[in-house]
């Protein structure tokens, strides 16, 4: 477990290193952000390999920081920590081999990329609610330009949106946290002082505060309706951007939720349960049935995602301990899921065929053209839809499970949205791969010659393929992780009372 | 009584050794310059000026804290001195920025007034008495108002002189006005008697005239809403050395002197400002000011094209901050507000060092012209990337960092039963609106192109040097804040 | 019994096939075909391995397999043999290889549609064995995906959007019967068919909903269910699936996988909600009989020979669950061997009606070979005289599917009438009418297309059946000659259960 503050170091060690190899050579930073991504990969598994699941989460690092504000520099982890950083790990080096084709200020691009992958990490060993707060906005900044330098569609546009969207949340979450701190007159940021500090307040106050830091956090989650600048800035992002965007930021938004939020005011959440329900699963109906109608291929799975992260908040709504340990294993699953569809869309189809209209597409007979890509995106697909066998069903399951037993009109809702996921899913698979089935393969529509499927992009699509049928069919290697951790006392304050 | 010279004398050395070094860099000028290039007398004139800042900021923080002086006239304390360190610091920064920018023809001169304006902010810094605030203050506007228009090859610096030196006039007045209306009504001109005195005076229609003669003084310095219309226009028209050294060390001068006059001199009338049984006092007419600050310099700069003229509304919507933070300062100490001051300053500072290079290289009016400073230049790409997120309060570096820690003690004087919980709470998301046109400058310097005819920028080695080290004390002070925080503490 | 996980390698072999074509990139058509159809021959010897072994006095599951899954939700790996999982494995085993031989007979893309279709067959077979509804509902879903890419890309012209509504139709039913899954194991903590039925037997999960909820979690149930058979009204997809798909999917479609729904409904349905069951009886009974009648008269309206059989496989299943509701829906004291018999006569119709639809569609299949494509009712005339022999087979089927006696349609149609007269009369009454249609439309078929003079296709040259469509006809005809007149060859491997389920008190 001590192993783990290095994914951090290492990557933002690795960030320095590529923006000075890539001055050199390009090939250079390529294998300095592979090297340091699959580093990150290796120390979390390293420390899975060692790891002992208790409710407690163990510490890593604690030392006095800012002492006139009593904030220290706190690192610790539980196993829901480590599910994430695994995911960190899995979605960074995928996304590294999926970015092996960039051309264009490569040190740059990888600088960026590692940072934001060493805030990632960041939040997710940070016990300090400040120090938590200052890696999730590091990992914020990096966003803006990896999309508006090396984006596509309106990338500018995309860009701004996503950083004043997860900026303002972030604005919101840190008004919660001084107002807890200060009025509640705590000694420090870490999060059971701040709980204690919390429960000091009175109620009325206690509901503010909750409001603004889960709604804060949930911008950046997806959460319906602040989801409006995931699905543009997906779209704007290079693809090795939105694979991260989509499988580990939006993670920590509902990370927050769930690590901050929900223990923290307890009493607040309760009074919003029903609010956040309702809106978690409006979103996984609302936008899968958004995906259905969408002409843009890339504009599916932005959709998707959110559609997805809906799941995820309504199992933490649902505030039981089965429906939040499918939280967990639902950000697990659709981080590696979302990165496997955005690398097929954004990498292995546009950057081949240079458009996205399902339209143009349609008039490809794709599936015989790279039918590496038709294969996984169909078996990305199926993940996607939580078809058993990935990793989406079991996590689903849970949080239906755990949702019925909250509210049974939830988990009716949300069972719809499994069905309009599967709708919006089986048509994209049709429309863009299967669109011609029958002629030859020479169709007339392009006028060069696909690049076949290349050995980096195999290689991240079986390493993500591989993970979510694991998971899939071993579910529980997740959750043992994740159930103990949620026996610690501050989440009992909040799952304990949601389990019957 | 020669003790108490020794003392007075020994309190003044950092005024001395700049009024020295000014006086020296004319002289050295006289002598030897005459017959060199323009460029090689900037460069000395920088060195010697800054060998005279450097020695000022040691034996000033050598000395350290001695309290009273002179009869109390003077206040070393430890915020004077970390006042005093931080103003030095940023003169030396706004050295560094005279020689990036355009050689001046008489960068002597220059130099030399940027060193009396700096004699008048540490004074400003100790002063704990009505005349000699008066006099400092006076001694580094005047010289201000010369560095603004110092550039008489263009019409817009004299514009800009002219407009900072009437508003300055102005304002100067109203101080005057209002220091004698509270002479009048304390007895005394040092700030602890005024205290003392104001304790048995109940608030007067006569009181209320002088506070508010008084904050409204203020307010033209701060450059805060509605008193800050002289601000853009000066930060777009004066020489960029000038605009920085009057956002950053003018600032913070001004700020530690009117903490001292609030809070030392003014506090028990400063009024109770909790929701629902509030007493009248200046904290209401601060706080309305600062709110309107935050919000005026926040939606104008959104409509901004010219760089100097969004940093002047991003200056003025820090104002509002830095007065939250005075607000604030009441109870939690200056800590967090000069903390704030500081590397705000620092900042500032350093974002118009890096237009101050590019002047060099062509118009630097408008964002466009930073178009593809990342091909252009690297070097400055990056270090006006950490100044603009500074600005921004992104973390780690140190504008975040003083952001939350004046949030903090905002919040700390009463949650939202007061208004600095309110303003603390809008603040926090006007921050979120900034980051927009802060973003937008960086989308410019770091992602669009350059324009075709864009010249290579070639950063001299000093510039490059202060640049370099401005942005490294962002970032490490925004790692370590204690470093400073403990400096007033 | 020996140690091998036998039931496992039933459910596997297949896949291991297609992992072994997925693996064998450079594989020519033919041999792709050969070793397809040797991995969907698997299933049959293993059946047939298994037969002797098979103990048909004993009604609990033979030859388990069990091994922990997921611990954090209590998921076992359970296999388990019975008579009915038998008849169906068995069913797979005769219908797979013919489906397979006849997909891959001159498509294109031979190795994929092997992989495909073994993957496929795999699935079913999982549904047919799994005890723990974790991996029922893997194999269950797992289905869907090779479909409809065999319908997808082998189909015809409407074949998107036929694959498209039939995947989404089932995925709507199964969503809801997940969610329904989910609920019960929120109460019950397990998964397992076998612990669930005690459960829902005795009572205990009524206990812990409350009557309404769980009568919500059975209608989920009943809606994944309903839709894969599918029972009227939730059968509008499957007329344009069937009709679309290439021969030897639709073979595969109506021969196994329509048999997966009713399955649900003996192996989950019927021992969990049997209360529910119980009291929705009675419009379920209409819907049945529903799907009986108007399935049939619907067939009639047909033009499109495919779409005919299609609705004729509405029509034949809806018997099967007329007779498992009428069961459901009587007082156990009623009238034991009406019960017994119905029931039996399910299991048959199962069987049978796989055997004769799988040779129908088969039969289509040759004519549109010969006919480039062409299967309306009035593109063909007096076949008989061109091709005697494949009339002969075509007419044998017809008839095993219309109930002639001798021929194996015969027995599962008596049994069910001989039950549901027994417990429902008026109902029965009704769905003769059902019977009647069938034979007009039937009638017609053979009318139109094998007698009168040549005409349409027929009218030129048309080749008899060659030696590969012989040897797909003549094992299924010679089963329904041999179950025929052997009935008790299949009733005897279902008899004891079948009595043990006769018995079930309905209430708790």
């Amino acid at each position: 477990m001590n192993a783990l503050p290095w994914t951090i170091y290492t990557a933002f060690a690795g960030a320095l290193l590529a923006l000075v190899a890539g001055a050199r050579s390009a090939t250079a930073a390529r294998a300095v952000a592979l090297l340091t991504a699959l580093a990150g990969l290796g120390l979390g598994l390293f420390a899975a390999a060692g790891f002992t699941p208790v409710a407690a989460p163990q510490v890593l690092a604690d030392l006095p920081w800012i002492a006139s504000l009593g904030i220290r520099y706190h690192l610790a982890a539980d196993g829901i920590s480590l599910t994430l950083v695994v995911l960190t790990g899995l979605a960074a080096t995928a996304g590294i081999l999926f970015s092996w084709n960039i051309e264009e200020r490569v040190g740059e691009f990888f600088a960026l990329y590692l940072a934001l992958i060493g805030g990632v990490y960041g939040v997710f060993l940070s016990a300090d609610a400040f120090l938590f707060f200052v890696f999730y906005e590091i990992a914020i900044v990096p966003k803006y330009f990896l999309i508006a330098n090396w984006g596509s569609t309106r990338r500018e546009y995309g860009a701004m949106k996503l950083a004043l969207y997860s900026f303002a949340g972030s604005a919101l979450v840190l008004a919660g946290l001084i107002w807890t701190y200060a009025a509640g007159g705590a000694q420090g940021f870490s999060l059971p002082e701040l709980a204690r500090a919390a429960a000091t307040l009175p109620r009325g106050e206690v509901i503010a505060i909750f409001g603004l830091v889960f709604f804060g956090f949930a911008t950046l989650a997806g959460l319906f309706p602040l989801h409006t600048w995931a699905p543009t800035g997906h779209v704007a992002a290079p693809t090795a951007a939105s694979m991260l965007l989509a499988g580990v930021v939006m993670k920590l938004g509902a990370y927050g939720c769930l690590r901050v939020a929900l223990p923290l005011y307890p009493e607040g959440f309760f009074w919003w349960q029903g609010i956040i329900g309702w809106l978690a699963v409006i979103g996984i109906v609302y936008a899968g049935l958004i995906a259905l109608v969408q002409d843009d291929f890339k504009f599916v799975i932005g959709y998707s995602s959110v559609s997805h992260m809906g799941f995820v908040m309504l199992g933490l709504a649902a505030a039981n301990a089965r429906a939040v340990s499918g939280a967990v294993l639902q950000m697990f699953s659709h981080g590696v899921i979302a990165g496997l569809l955005f690398a097929v869309v954004g990498r292995m189809v546009y950057e081949r065929t240079h458009t996205r209209q399902l339209e143009a597409l349609q008039a490809l007979p794709l599936h015989r053209l790279i039918p590496f890509a038709a294969v996984t995106f169909v078996l990305a697909g199926l993940a996607s839809m939580g078809l058993p066998g990935f990793s989406g069903f079991p996590a689903e399951l849970t949080i239906l499970m755990g949702a019925w037993t909250t509210r049974h009109l939830w988990a009716l809702v949300a069972a719809a949205g499994v069905l309009v996921a599967a709708a919006f899913t089986l048509r994209v698979i049709q429309v863009s791969f299967f669109g011609q089935t029958g002629g030859s393969p020479a169709a007339g529509h392009l006028d060069h010659p696909l690049e076949p499927i290349s050995l980096a992009e195999k290689l991240g699509a079986l390493l993500l393929l591989a993970t979510t049928v694991l998971i899939g069919l071993k579910p529980d290697l997740i959750l043992d992780w994740v159930t103990p951790a949620l026996q610690s006392p501050l989440f009992q304050a909040v799952v304990q009372k949601g389990t019957p | 009584m020669n003790a108490l010279y020794a003392d007075l004398f020994h309190a003044l050395v950092p005024e001395t050794i700049l009024t020295v070094s000014a006086l020296l860099v004319i002289g050295f000028d006289l002598a030897v310059g005459r017959r060199r290039p323009l460029a090689a007398r900037q460069t000395l004139a920088v060195f010697l000026g800054a060998i005279g800042v450097v020695t000022a900021l040691v034996i000033g923080l050598s000395n350290g804290a001695v309290g009273s002086v002179f009869g109390g006239a003077m206040m070393l304390d430890a915020f004077a001195v970390a006042a005093r360190a931080g103003v030095l610091a940023l003169v030396l920064l706004t050295l560094g920025v005279v020689t990036a920018a355009p050689v001046t023809r008489q960068p002597a001169e220059y130099v030399a007034l940027v060193l009396f304006a700096a004699v008048g902010f540490l004074q400003m810094a100790v002063a704990q008495q009505l005349l000699l605030g008066f006099l400092a203050v006076e001694l580094a506007s005047i010289s201000l108002y010369v560095l603004a228009g110092f550039d008489k090859t263009r019409p817009e610096s004299a514009e800009a002189a002219l407009k900072y030196f009437l508003v300055g006039a102005i304002s100067a007045a109203f101080m005057l006005f209002g220091f004698s209306l509270l002479y009048g009504i304390a007895g005394s001109i040092a700030f602890p008697d005024i205290a003392h005195a104001l304790i048995y005076q109940p608030m007067s229609p006569l009181l209320a005239v002088a506070l508010v003669m008084v904050l409204v003084a203020f307010g033209f310095k701060a450059a805060a809403a509605p008193f800050h219309l002289w601000a853009p226009d000066a930060y777009q028209g004066a020489p960029t050395p000038s605009a920085a050294l009057i956002a950053s060390a003018s600032k913070l001068a001004g700020l530690a002197l009117f903490w001292r006059l609030l809070w030392g001199g003014l506090g028990t009338v400063a009024g109770n400002f909790t929701l629902g049984h509030g007493t009248p006092g200046w904290l209401s007419i601060v706080a309305v000011i600062a709110a309107a600050s935050l919000l005026l310099g926040n939606f104008a700069a959104l409509a901004q094209h010219n760089v100097r003229r969004l940093l002047a509304y991003s200056a003025i919507a820090h104002a509002g901050a830095l007065l939250l933070g005075l607000i604030a300062s009441g109870q939690a100490g200056p800590g967090p507000l000069y903390y704030y001051a500081a590397t705000y300053g620092i900042a500032t500072a350093g974002a118009f060092g890096v237009l101050a290079v590019l002047e060099n290289f062509g118009r630097c009016q408008d964002l466009a012209d930073l178009a593809g400073l990342h091909r252009r230049s690297p070097l400055l790409a990056a270090t006006l990337l950490v100044f603009i997120l500074s600005l921004a309060g992104i973390p780690p570096l140190a504008g975040f960092v003083g952001k939350f820690a004046v949030f903090v003690a905002a919040f700390q004087m009463g949650g939202i039963a007061t208004p600095a919980g309110w303003l603390a709470i809008l603040a926090i998301l006007l921050s979120a609106v900034a980051l927009y046109y802060y973003l937008m400058i960086l989308k410019q310097a770091l992602v669009a192109a350059p324009a075709a005819d864009a010249a290579p920028v070639k950063v001299p080695a000093i510039a490059a040097l202060t640049l370099l080290a401005a942005a490294a004390l962002l970032i490490g002070l925004g790692v370590f804040p204690s470093l400073l925080l403990q400096l007033v503490a | 019994m020996s140690n091998l996980p036998l039931l496992s390698l039933v459910i596997f072999v297949p896949w291991a096939g297609a992992l072994l074509l997925a693996m064998l990139p450079r594989l020519s058509g033919h041999a792709a075909k050969i070793i397809a159809v040797a991995f969907s021959l698997s299933t049959l010897a293993l059946g047939l391995f298994l037969l002797p072994g098979f103990n048909p006095e004993f009604s609990g599951y033979q030859w388990p397999e069990h091994h922990v899954w997921i611990q954090a939700l209590n998921v076992h790996y359970r296999l388990g043999l019975d008579g009915l999982s038998l008849l169906l494995v068995l069913l797979t085993g005769i219908v797979s290889p013919l489906a397979l031989a006849a997909a891959a007979r001159d498509a294109r893309d031979v190795r994929l549609l092997g992989v495909l279709f073994l993957v496929l067959q795999g699935s079913a077979l999982g549904v047919f064995l799994a005890l723990d509804f974790f991996h029922w509902f893997i194999f269950w879903e797992l289905s869907l995906v090779p479909a409809f890419f065999l319908i997808r890309l082998w189909g015809g012209a409407g074949a998107g959007r036929a694959a498209y509504q039939f995947v989404i139709y089932t995925i709507a039913g199964s969503a809801f019967m997940l969610l329904a899954f989910a609920a019960l194991y929120t109460a019950a903590g397990t998964l397992d068919f076998t612990e669930l039925a005690y459960l829902g037997s005795t009572g205990q999960l009524a206990a812990h909903f409350g009557p309404k909820a769980l009568m919500l979690v059975f209608l989920g149930v009943f809606l994944g269910l309903a839709v894969k058979v599918p029972l009227f009204p939730f059968h509008t997809w499957l007329p344009p699936a069937y009709a679309e798909a290439p021969t030897g999917v639709s073979m595969f479609l109506t021969g196994v996988m329509s048999k997966m729904g009713v399955y649900g409904f003996l192996r989950l349905l019927w021992p969990i909600f049997p209360a529910q069951l119980h009291a929705c009886a009675g419009p379920l009974l209409w819907l049945a009989l529903g799907g009986v009648v108007l399935g049939a008269f619907a067939a009639i309206r047909q033009t499109d020979l495919k779409r005919m059989v299609a609705y004729s496989s509405v029509n034949h299943l809806s018997y099967c669950l007329l007779a498992l509701f009428a069961v459901a829906g009587a007082d156990v004291a009623l009238d034991g061997p009406a019960r017994a018999a119905a029931l039996t006569g399910t299991l048959l119709q199962m069987f049978n009606h796989g055997l004769s639809a799988a040779a129908l569609f088969y039969g289509i299949g040759v004519l549109e070979r010969r006919a480039g494509g062409l299967r309306g009712l009035n593109d063909f005339g007096g076949v008989r005289t061109a091709a005697p022999v494949f009339a002969g087979f075509c007419g044998i089927a017809m008839f095993s599917s219309v109930g002639l006696p001798g021929l194996n349609g015969f027995v599962g149609e008596f049994l069910i009438f001989r039950g549901v007269f027994g417990l429902v009369p008026h109902l029965a009454a009704i769905a003769t009418l059902g019977l009647l249609a069938t034979a007009l439309f039937y009638l017609t078929f053979w009318q139109r297309v094998f007698h009168g003079p040549r005409a349409g296709v027929a009218r030129g040259e048309f080749r008899d059946l060659d030696a590969g469509e012989l040897l797909t006809f003549i094992p299924l005809v010679a089963l329904m000659f041999l179950y025929g007149v052997l009935p008790h060859l299949l009733t005897g491997l279902v008899n004891p259960l079948v009595t043990t389920w006769a018995n079930l008190p309905p209430h708790p």
